[in-house]
């Protein structure tokens, strides 16, 4: 197990490296400087676009930018925003509560409407209950959440005018309203994103359910006369779900990144909408980041989903 | 327009059978800006407007509770002078000031200067060469720091140091040096004559910053000045919060050199998203006071308006969605380069092809139907009250015309239906950024064309690229790889010379200079150059537009470019809110004196 472990942390070293390699040389050859707005603006002599490139390093060759970005990163050191002139770390760091505020809840949400549709519908496979359920997992894993996004939105702020459609990261209030209202403003995201998460989530549940329910042992199980309320909790879903834990593990690292169409609809300030503008700004250095913390959280993830997997299924050894 | 002509309509407004509005109107149909204009009636000796403020005289200070706005690009800084875009020169406005602000007819109107200069009061030297400003006395940064001349002298110096990389230092490069006359007296001596004189230290690029915090990070340590980010200004507003790229926040600012405003207790500036919603935000469901740049059709902001909340507010600029007509040719590589200088167009440089495009372009239908409101048609050569119009430079769409233009100068029609000339074919590739109303003016020109036998194709490439200054992608508009190409130039400071000078010969982007020179459309003339030079150096400001709208008529007659729409500034505001926009500064040049009726 040790072995394993070791094995796959230093197979992780080259991966990331190789990952890092092609994100930073995708990025260098990508067109656009952060600076273009001032080659458009005729009261900004191009000297000044000259001396901001050479301050930030643009001016050197790639191999050696990447050099540079590498060792400062096995410091610590996550680079300097070109458009915020501060540190990307800070800038991640400021971004990150919302979002793992927003998409936990939404990942909770999530989970929360999978794991009872799902289980109940696999106990009555095509029957009614199940024939609904699978009809809205349906529509709402084909629905894209800038179109939810939007019709919730029309729906709720301007047609009934409950909820605000602009999220605020500091709300200027204290005690229960400070609460009130960011519950009132997380609704919206947060159901959008949860729906989603869950639609595709109750899919999966159910057939790992089904497969499970199927099997002799949970026939042995009634046999013995145990309630079915035991036998569907204490053997099938313990046995189903093992698939479903990697399934979430996998997920985790995407709740770190954020999610960037929702984040811009509801102007949630997360990573995900710090990824998008920062893109459209050709802030290299916080794309970077981002991306190769996902990357990192990715790869990690992987590796816990597996370890987890040995651990919650005998069966499966790791060597 | 000549010098006379000029002369004689400013006399009209001195004897007061002209007002001062219509005057800057005719100016602005000529391509004069308005902060210009209003300089020629200065010199003139036509006292100054007083700038129309609000009708509302608070007797205390705050008390109007939170004020919420909204931009779809949120800041990213906080320091005026790195400021990237209006976005974050809106947000440094906030909390800092200029000496003075443009007011929406190009007046300046005083924030931390006593009183404007002018030749008057002796405050602009007749040569042109110096300019005395007095400062506010009793004004103190939000730390509590005396502001006084020792601040401006700083700006100067920290701007102009090229190592600093301010994106202002196109506005001090001319000054030589600024005496300190007493604590609140200092005069710009300028390195020559200079005409626009207003340039440093007004409006959004005239912001200004305390000495005794950035002192420490002149030059290439500028980027590390923690005040970056966390400003402290003498503005009506103090500085409590700042989020790059999502949230700016101020508190009122009770020592605020102004009594009894601002009338908000608090400000609240949120970044992001998109200018549709931004507007449902205000004008529907009123979660919002006010929203930057509605870059959205007029359609959806009329539906908006029926929501009663709210109204979209319309101010002049001078940014101009133009034609450019390749003067070299984009298909054949010289040296490495496409619409090399050594090359001709092959039917671009005939003026008749030229002139039957610029009667192709229906601008009326492109206003009607693609911007409404928010584009006025004519760009600024034409649309003023009608006795000042420049009779040669009325614009028209007429396809007959083209077609006659065409013919008479020997371009035929062939089997295809397309004209052709020596075995050159009048078939040309037209491009632009992706944007929609962009891609609908396309079509536009395109049917017409077809109509008058030249064909059309239609190119369009992401903004993020087609505005890049990439020396090495073809794509960018500096490149102008194709034979007509269309976008919107800005005019970032309220005055033309720099503005102008996209048609100078010495500025013509090639691959020698990467690209960054301004004249895209390669088009040379060393008579325009001479009126250039001859502009930058003239003092007399009647003579001067003059010279200006000489340049703008030699650039239409020529049809250099096709002006498409001109795009004044759309804001959404509260209905409640009551506010002055000015389209030659910041959107918060009068923010002080905001208010919102109960």
């Amino acid at each position: 197990m040790s072995k394993y472990l070791l094995r796959r942390v230093l197979i992780m070293v080259p991966v990331l490296a190789g990952i890092s390699l092609v994100l930073f040389t995708v990025l260098a050859l990508a067109p656009g400087d952060p600076f273009e707005e001032l080659a458009t603006n005729p009261n900004v002599p191009p000297e000044v676009r000259a001396n901001l490139r050479h301050q930030f390093g643009l001016d050197d060759p790639i191999p050696i930018r990447y050099a540079r970005w590498f060792t400062s990163m096995l410091k610590g050191d996550w680079g300097f925003s070109f458009v915020s002139r501060i540190n990307v770390g800070t800038l991640i760091l400021q971004r990150l509560p919302t979002t793992l505020w927003v998409l936990g809840l939404a990942q909770l949400l999530g989970l929360l409407v999978a794991l009872p549709v799902g289980i109940y519908a696999a106990m009555r496979p095509y029957s009614f209950f199940d024939q609904i359920s699978t009809t809205l997992a349906f529509v709402g894993f084909s629905l894209p959440t800038f179109f939810t996004g939007i019709l919730f939105i029309l729906f709720f702020s301007i047609y009934l005018d409950w909820l605000p459609f602009i999220y605020r990261a500091d709300i200027g209030a204290t005690g229960w309203r400070w609460y009130w209202e960011n519950a009132r403003q997380a609704v919206m995201p947060v159901v959008v994103l949860g729906l989603a998460q869950g639609a595709s989530m109750t899919r999966f549940v159910r057939s790992a359910m089904l497969e499970v329910i199927r099997l002799d042992y949970i026939n042995t199980a009634r046999a013995k006369g145990l309630t079915e309320k035991v036998t569907i909790l204490k053997h099938a879903v313990r046995n189903a779900l093992i698939p479903v834990v990697t399934l979430v593990a996998l997920q985790i690292p995407g709740i770190f990144t954020g999610a960037v169409i929702t984040e811009q609809i509801f102007r949630v300030p997360g990573i995900g909408s710090l990824l998008i503008t920062s893109i459209l700004a050709n802030d290299t250095p916080v794309i970077m980041a981002i991306t190769f913390v996902f990357s990192c959280l990715v790869v990690l993830f992987n590796l816990v989903a597996d370890l987890l997997y040995g651990w919650l299924d005998p069966r499966i050894s790791l060597r | 327009m000549q010098e006379r002509e000029l002369r004689h309509m400013i006399g009209q407004v001195k004897a007061g059978i002209l007002s001062r509005r219509e005057f800057v109107q005719a100016m602005l149909a000529v391509g004069v800006t308005a902060p210009l204009a209003a300089q020629m009636l200065a010199s003139a000796g036509v006292a100054q407007a007083q700038t129309k403020g609000i009708m509302f005289n608070p007797t205390k200070r705050g008390g109007g509770g939170q004020l919420k706005v909204l931009w779809w690009q949120s800041p990213t800084l906080l320091n005026p002078h790195f400021a990237t875009g209006t976005k974050d020169q809106d947000g440094s406005r906030i909390f800092y000031e200029p000496l003075a602000s443009f007011d929406p007819e190009g007046n300046l109107f005083p924030v931390l200067a006593a009183e404007v200069p002018s030749v008057q009061n002796g405050g602009v030297s007749k040569d042109g060469r110096s300019v005395t400003w007095k400062l506010k006395k009793g004004v103190t940064w939000h730390d509590g720091k005396p502001f006084t001349a020792a601040d401006v002298v700083f700006n100067w110096e920290f701007v102009k140091d090229p190592k600093t990389a301010a994106r202002t230092i196109g506005s001090y490069t001319d000054i030589e040096k600024i005496d300190t006359i007493d604590s609140h007296t200092v005069r710009l001596v300028f390195k020559k004559p200079v005409p626009f004189w207003a340039n440093a230290f007004c409006g959004v690029n005239g912001m200004i910053v305390p000495k005794h915090l950035f002192e420490p990070y002149m030059g290439e340590k500028s980027r590390e000045a923690p005040n970056n980010l966390k400003p402290v200004g003498t503005g009506a507003f103090k500085f409590v919060d700042f989020k790059p790229g999502d949230i700016v926040r101020g508190e009122l600012n009770p020592n605020y050199h102004v009594p009894n405003r601002p009338f908000f207790d608090s400000i609240e500036m949120k970044g992001g998203g998109d200018a549709v919603s931004a507007a449902r935000a205000v004008m529907q469901t009123g979660e919002y006071d006010y929203a930057w740049n509605m870059q959205v059709e007029d359609e959806i902001l009329k539906r908006f308006e029926q929501g009663g909340r709210g109204k979209a507010d319309i101010v002049t600029t001078g940014n101009i969605e133009h034609i450019q007509c390749n003067q070299t040719d984009p298909w054949t590589e010289v040296d490495g380069e496409r619409s090399s200088i050594k090359t001709k167009h092959p039917f671009l440089t005939d003026p008749a092809v030229r002139q039957a495009l610029s009667v192709l372009v229906d601008r009326a239908s492109v206003q009607e139907q693609i911007y409404g409101r928010t584009a006025l048609t004519t760009a600024n050569f034409l649309n003023a009250p009608a006795p000042f119009v420049s009779k040669n430079n009325r614009w028209e769409f007429n396809v007959d015309k083209a077609n006659q233009i065409l013919e008479a100068a020997g371009w035929k029609k062939g089997a295809d239906g397309i004209r052709a000339k020596d075995g050159k074919k009048l078939k040309m590739v037209y491009q632009t950024s992706i944007n929609a109303p962009r891609q609908k003016t396309q079509q536009i020109v395109k049917q017409a064309c077809a109509k008058a036998g030249m064909e059309i194709e239609i190119k369009s490439v992401t903004a993020s690229v087609y505005f890049s200054s990439d020396p090495g992608n073809l794509d960018t508009y500096p490149h102008f790889a194709t034979d007509l190409q269309m976008y919107t130039v800005t005019e970032t400071v309220p005055d033309p010379q720099d503005f102008m000078l996209q048609f100078t010969p010495w500025e013509i982007a090639s691959k020698e200079n990467k690209w960054q020179g301004r004249n895209i459309t390669r088009w040379q003339s060393e008579e325009y150059g001479k009126l250039h030079k001859a502009a930058e150096a003239e003092v007399d400001p009647v003579k001067r537009a003059a010279l200006f709208i000489q340049m703008n008529d030699m650039v239409i007659k020529n049809v250099v470019v096709i002006p498409v729409a001109w795009r004044p500034r759309v804001s959404a505001i509260s209905n409640k809110l009551k506010l002055t926009q000015s389209g030659w500064d910041s959107d918060f040049w009068q923010l002080p004196f905001w208010y919102k009726e109960a």
